[in-house]
């Protein structure tokens, strides 16, 4: 089903830079951000997704694509898009995706891989144990639905209450670590039964928890301020709001197509299911939405406590601290400038970084100056990115950048190609330890399954969407 | 080829499963088979309890992404896998049994758990053979 995208529609305006115009029924141009080689693999259906996604009311300025951009849910994955609820602006469920707020969090753990070499599979062995992570794991607490909303109200705030982490860490996460503006009366109470469990649990396919060493560095000045070096080892956590934010996802989709005809919205196809924000429908689901992220702030702050007691067994006195933590599944409030005018718009980054530039006011004090982190994530077994916002972003695409590589393959030709047992012997080989309890996961999640994130990442780098800073490759990989 | 049976098909990022019978209710069937076997291999799951699911909607598109859902929130919060599957239809109504057991990662294998089913690609048809299809794809 795979077809090549027709680029002979799109402008070249640099390097990095393709426009399609508007036509038939487009409010704004679709503009993709990627090197040649990158759009040229591109699926058609980026194309019509984006386009379609130019159709709705209220955007501004253009449909934006990044260079990682593939085939998702009405919009593309790799979709950047912004709307003014003055303008009749529109939020959708498929401009966030099931996975509300999905993201990487990254820790610093002092410690180098030096310190690490002759306790490596101690650590995996503690760490495999210490985080529960596949098809059906639970948590280890049960969460009552008054503890629920509580959580669904303060995300990481509420996890540090608890006795997940400390005050510093909200420090370090989007939001100080609590979406405002949560209303988990608008979450279902199936999107509640499902995370009683789910709380503190890793998911399964791409998610991971990876301890990582920084291979390279690119630009010294910035990584001098965010304090890496060459040698130093990381902790970087890849997941989201688990089974609440999947269900919330699942709900206000079909309530969203349901309701469609209803907001006079006429949808090129189902599946851009959208509501006006300021219809009860599209108040609903922000309301619901937020706490999705709240939910998945709590997740990732759980998840670094129990990284932290694994640490803190293997290396007695070792606590590392949290880095920074980005969603990459979401739609924000923010203000931005369109044509000379600041406006309040909504912001959907579906598959997206928000990538601040310098001086940015959401960013941790400490980092200010440098921008913010953009905290790339690769696949197992290979290597993940660290980049920092720049100031042209904002100009570009709404301070947005790259979120991953996205899969060439798919999970049935993975597991026709490679088998698990093979494959964890080979990064074994490569000093890279593997801790996953379904081969058949491992194998769905084969490297070469993969995009190259480095392409990806070096055409977000050109095109100036966000600055490269260090390279990181993984020493050990827990997988759902 | 047989009348009954499943396939999953290509989407970038996730995965596509599409069901066929003789009937709307063994196309619902298949694709069900289809969506659980995106989780583990069929054949590892012993059918052990039996679970029932009903579930409405305006139309069949609707119908069948609620039905492949509702056996998602059914695998999250019994922690179960399913491997048989009974589907009867009346008009934009179903009624159905799963039976399945909890799961054993070490046993079973799973692959990659279901976020929800989508409305990409989501069909239901009536071909010329006089057969039925029923497709979409499920984000994993």
């Amino acid at each position: 089903m795979f077809k090549i995208m027709d680029t002979s529609l799109f402008e070249r305006k640099s390097e990095t830079e393709w426009v399609l115009s508007p036509r038939d029924g487009m409010r704004v141009p679709v503009v993709i951000f990627a090197s040649e080689k990158l759009i040229r693999a591109m699926d058609e259906k980026v194309r019509e997704q984006a386009v379609n996604v130019a159709t709705l009311p209220g955007i501004q300025v253009a449909s934006f694509a990044m260079p990682d951009a593939h085939w998702g849910y009405g919009f593309p994955i790799g979709g950047v898009a912004a709307f003014d609820p003055k303008q009749d602006g529109v939020v959708s469920a498929g401009g966030v995706g099931f996975d509300i707020s999905c993201g990487v969090r990254t820790l610093q753990t002092g410690l180098t891989r030096k310190d690490l070499e002759p306790a490596t599979k101690a650590l995996a062995d503690e760490l495999s144990r210490a985080i529960p992570a596949g098809v059906g794991s639970t948590g280890r607490v049960h969460l009552g639905l008054p503890e629920m909303d509580r959580m669904l109200r303060g995300g990481a705030q509420w996890a540090v209450k608890e006795g997940y982490g400390t005050d510093a860490d909200l420090e370090y996460c989007e939001e100080h670590g609590c979406m405002d503006g949560a209303e988990p009366e608008y979450v279902s109470e199936q999107a509640k039964r499902r995370q009683q469990d789910e709380m503190g649990t890793l998911g399964s396919g791409n998610h991971y928890l990876e301890v990582q060493e920084v291979a390279e560095i690119y630009d010294e000045r910035i990584a001098q301020i965010y304090g890496l070096h060459r040698g130093d080892l990381l902790v970087s956590i890849h997941c989201g709001s688990r089974g609440l934010g999947h269900q919330i996802g699942t709900d206000y989709l079909r309530k969203m197509v349901m309701a469609a005809a209803q907001h006079g919205l006429a949808l090129p196809e189902r599946e851009l299911a959208c509501a006006p924000i300021h219809s009860t429908t599209g108040r609903e689901y922000l309301g619901a939405m937020r706490a999705g992220i709240n939910c998945a702030l709590a997740n990732r702050q759980m998840l670094t406590h129990l990284t932290r007691k694994a640490f803190a067994f293997v290396f007695p006195g070792a606590v590392p601290t949290l880095f920074y933590d980005v969603s990459h599944n979401t739609c924000k409030v923010e203000r931005h400038e369109v044509e000379g005018v600041s406006k309040k718009l909504h912001v959907h980054r579906k598959g997206a970084t928000r990538a601040f530039g310098p001086g940015h006011p959401e960013i941790p004090e400490a980092w200010r100056e440098a921008g913010q982190p953009v905290l790339i994530g690769g696949s197992m077994g290979t290597c993940s990115y660290i980049l920092a916002g720049t100031a042209e972003s904002e100009r570009l695409a709404f301070s947005s950048a790259v979120h991953g590589a996205g899969r060439a393959m798919s999970r049935h030709q993975a597991i026709q190609k490679w088998q698990g047992r093979q494959l964890v012997q080979e990064l074994a080989g490569r000093g890279i330890v593997i801790r996953c309890r379904s081969m058949r996961g491992v194998a769905e999640e084969a490297p070469g399954a993969y995009k190259n994130v480095s392409e990806v990442v070096d055409a977000a780098n050109q095109a100036g969407l966000a600055r490269k800073v260090a390279q990181l490759v993984p020493v050990i990989c827990v997988k759902g | 080829m047989a009348t009954e049976r499943w396939e999953h098909f290509s989407h970038e990022a996730d995965i596509g499963v599409r069901g066929y019978g003789g009937s709307k209710a063994a196309a619902f069937e298949q694709a069900a088979r289809a969506a659980l076997a995106v989780v583990v291999d069929l054949d590892t799951v012993q059918a052990r309890e039996r679970i029932d699911i009903a579930c409405e909607a305006p139309d069949d598109v609707l119908l069948l992404v609620d039905w492949l859902n509702a056996i998602v929130f059914e695998i999250a919060t019994r922690q179960m896998l399913f491997s048989r599957v009974e589907v009867e239809m009346d008009g934009l109504r179903l009624m159905a049994r799963l039976w399945g057991e909890l799961i054993d990662l070490d046993r079973h294998q799973p692959g990659v758990e279901i976020k929800g089913a989508t409305y990409t690609e989501a069909r239901v048809e009536y071909r010329p053979d006089g057969t039925w299809m029923a497709q979409c794809v499920v984000d994993v």
